[in-house]
């Protein structure tokens, strides 16, 4: 089975191309064709010898892979499915608006995390995605040169899967590689606070965390990473972070009804944000099967809001797309899955 | 490497290594800090290598450390830590975690070498009033057992998915879940495995009425 070129960082091609045997300015040269310009074949880099073409084709191939399946909302959202592993499926989710278009990208097959509210966890745990698997999302999906930002927060743990992920970032941030800038970017954690520190760390794309109940009691029974890496800790290290002007860190906050909804969670919420430069992204639940947990209504989330900003906390909801194809992510891998189970 | 503060890496030397059944080890290193059974601390094979959790496998008060873990053949971490011996130096973290031992009646119920923490508690006198489900595939890998039975008696159960003998149940945990007639939702159920299976168990758990705040999970990752 060949290797694949794409995802591969220039310090790995030029790993690569002392192997096969090609001068280093050809690692570059690779990069190009492989992130700014559009080949489907190796065959293809015209400004690679034939000979070295050849060398490079007898062990590697592109490695870009299209979507198997997709849903399409009445809203313009679109959900792709792409197989990796044997059998095995991951979502990514384009989102189209006004100004700017997202894709939201997995990290993992399936995910560790096994959060109460989430589709995915119910998968179980299948793998970690290369960062030439993560960047095929993108890479691959018909909208991909209409694409402003990228998100991290499909399938996974970003910060569980992190080299792969750190490699991702660099790739599409590179001049070397698609030359994006790390503020439309935005990596999602439940916080995993030592991988986030490296995260911080070793590149400039902006932090979300998970944050969904600002008591720790509340927070064990939704999240389980909160029994090693208590949300008290991941504050203390973002609030001594210098995350300088235009470096953003949000909390996303999704409402259950009648857990973490009430005005004491806003004081509380407003305590343990102090003295951090934030925002707050609320977002509607989405109820998968068998969940205990319900969405709270639309006036609700709204008072929610109005409490928050009313305490100074930047507040948004999180707009609702795709409902007719979305339910939950992770919903359309998981039927998948079971297909094939059955 | 970027760390917190108690994030730090510490060296110790093990003291013994021992491989308890196929792929199964329990290593132990001497004690050198407090903790509370349930615990969990990062163990690396250098002091800028990758880490992982694991929980503490002692009671509270032993003078060995000791941690269970199997082999993951596609791990970066366990694989070479099977390799180690008696006299060889990992790099651990501070204990840290809320998945803790309290004295109130509880239902415990690990998987695998989710059986530490419990373990640990059991060690450091918390067994009291526990009722302990344990799961693993063949019957040697119920390491332990003699202890868990002395302190548990009828109240401890082996669920094994590929043997069987007259005192097991023949099946995976979650399928022994399915079946028990009736779970008393006032107790606090502690879960300790694999995702999948945490995930699994909860939910039936939550299926059979028991209030999903009474369910406190430990996953490794």
């Amino acid at each position: 089975m060949k290797k694949k070129l794409f995802g591969l960082t220039l310090e790995e091609l030029r790993v690569l191309t002392s192997h096969v045997g090609l001068p280093a300015y050809a690692a570059r040269q690779i990069s190009e064709w492989l992130y700014q310009k559009e080949i489907t074949s190796i065959d293809e880099m015209t400004n690679l010898s034939l000979k070295a073409r050849a060398q490079l084709s007898a062990s590697y191939e592109l490695g870009l892979s299209p979507p198997m399946d997709e849903q399409v909302s009445t809203d313009g959202t679109k959900k792709y499915l792409f197989p990796v592993l044997v059998n095995k499926y991951i979502e990514t989710a384009y989102i189209p608006e006004a100004k700017r278009s997202t894709v939201c990208v997995s990290s993992q097959v399936g995910c560790k995390m096994g959060c109460l509210f989430c589709m995915t966890g119910k998968q179980g745990f299948q793998g970690n995605l290369t960062s030439g698997e993560i960047l095929n999302q993108f890479r691959s999906i018909p909208e991909w040169k209409t694409l402003t930002n990228i998100v991290y927060m499909g399938m996974g743990e970003p910060l569980d899967n992190l080299s792969e992920v750190l490699k991702s970032l660099q790739i599409l941030t590179s001049d070397w590689g698609f030359g994006m800038s790390p503020r439309r970017i935005t990596v999602s954690t439940i916080g995993i606070t030592p991988a986030m520190l490296q995260f911080l760390d070793q590149s400039q794309a902006h932090l979300a965390v998970s944050l969904h109940t600002p008591f720790d009691e509340e927070r064990r029974k939704l999240m389980p990473v909160q029994q090693v890496y208590p949300l008290q800790e991941v504050l203390s290290e973002i609030r001594s972070w210098d995350f300088g002007r235009q470096r953003r860190v949000s909390f996303e906050y999704i409402l259950f009804k009648g857990f973490n909804d009430s005005p004491s969670h806003v004081k509380e919420l407003s305590r343990i944000l102090h003295g951090i430069r934030c925002r707050i992204n609320l977002i509607r639940f989405h109820p998968i099967p068998d969940t205990p947990l319900q969405s709270p209504d639309e006036s609700t989330i709204q008072h929610f809001k109005e409490l928050l900003n009313a305490k100074r906390i930047t507040t948004t909801i999180r707009a609702s797309r795709g409902q007719d194809i979305w339910a939950a992510c992770g919903l359309l891998s998981t039927k998948k899955l079971a297909e094939n189970k059955a | 490497m970027v760390a917190g503060h108690n994030h730090q890496l510490q060296p110790v030397t093990l003291s013994f290594t021992e491989e308890l059944s196929e792929n199964i080890y329990l290593i132990g290193f001497e004690r050198t800090f407090k903790f509370q059974a349930g615990q969990v601390i990062g163990i690396a094979l250098e002091e800028q290598g990758p880490r992982r959790l694991y929980s503490l496998c002692s009671g509270e008060k032993e003078e060995t450390v000791k941690i269970l873990y199997n082999v993951v053949d596609e791990g970066y971490l366990t694989p070479r830590l099977s390799d180690l011996e008696a006299g060889d130096t990992i790099w651990i973290t501070e204990p840290r975690g809320e998945f803790t031992g309290n004295p109130g009646p509880a239902v415990w119920i690990a998987t695998g070498t989710g059986i530490a923490p419990f373990y640990s508690m059991l060690r450091s006198g918390l067994a009291r009033d526990k009722i302990l489900i344990h799961g693993n595939r063949f019957l040697e890998q119920f390491h332990f057992y003699d202890e868990f039975e002395a302190a548990l008696a009828d109240s401890y159960t082996r669920c094994c998915s590929q043997e069987e003998n007259e005192e097991v149940y023949l099946g995976r945990v979650t399928a022994y879940l399915e079946e028990l007639p009736a779970l008393n939702p006032k107790l606090k159920y502690y879960l300790c495995g694999n995702a999948e299976m945490v995930v699994e168990t909860r939910d039936i758990l939550i299926q059979k009425g028991i209030p999903f705040d009474h369910i406190i999970s430990e996953i490794y990752f």
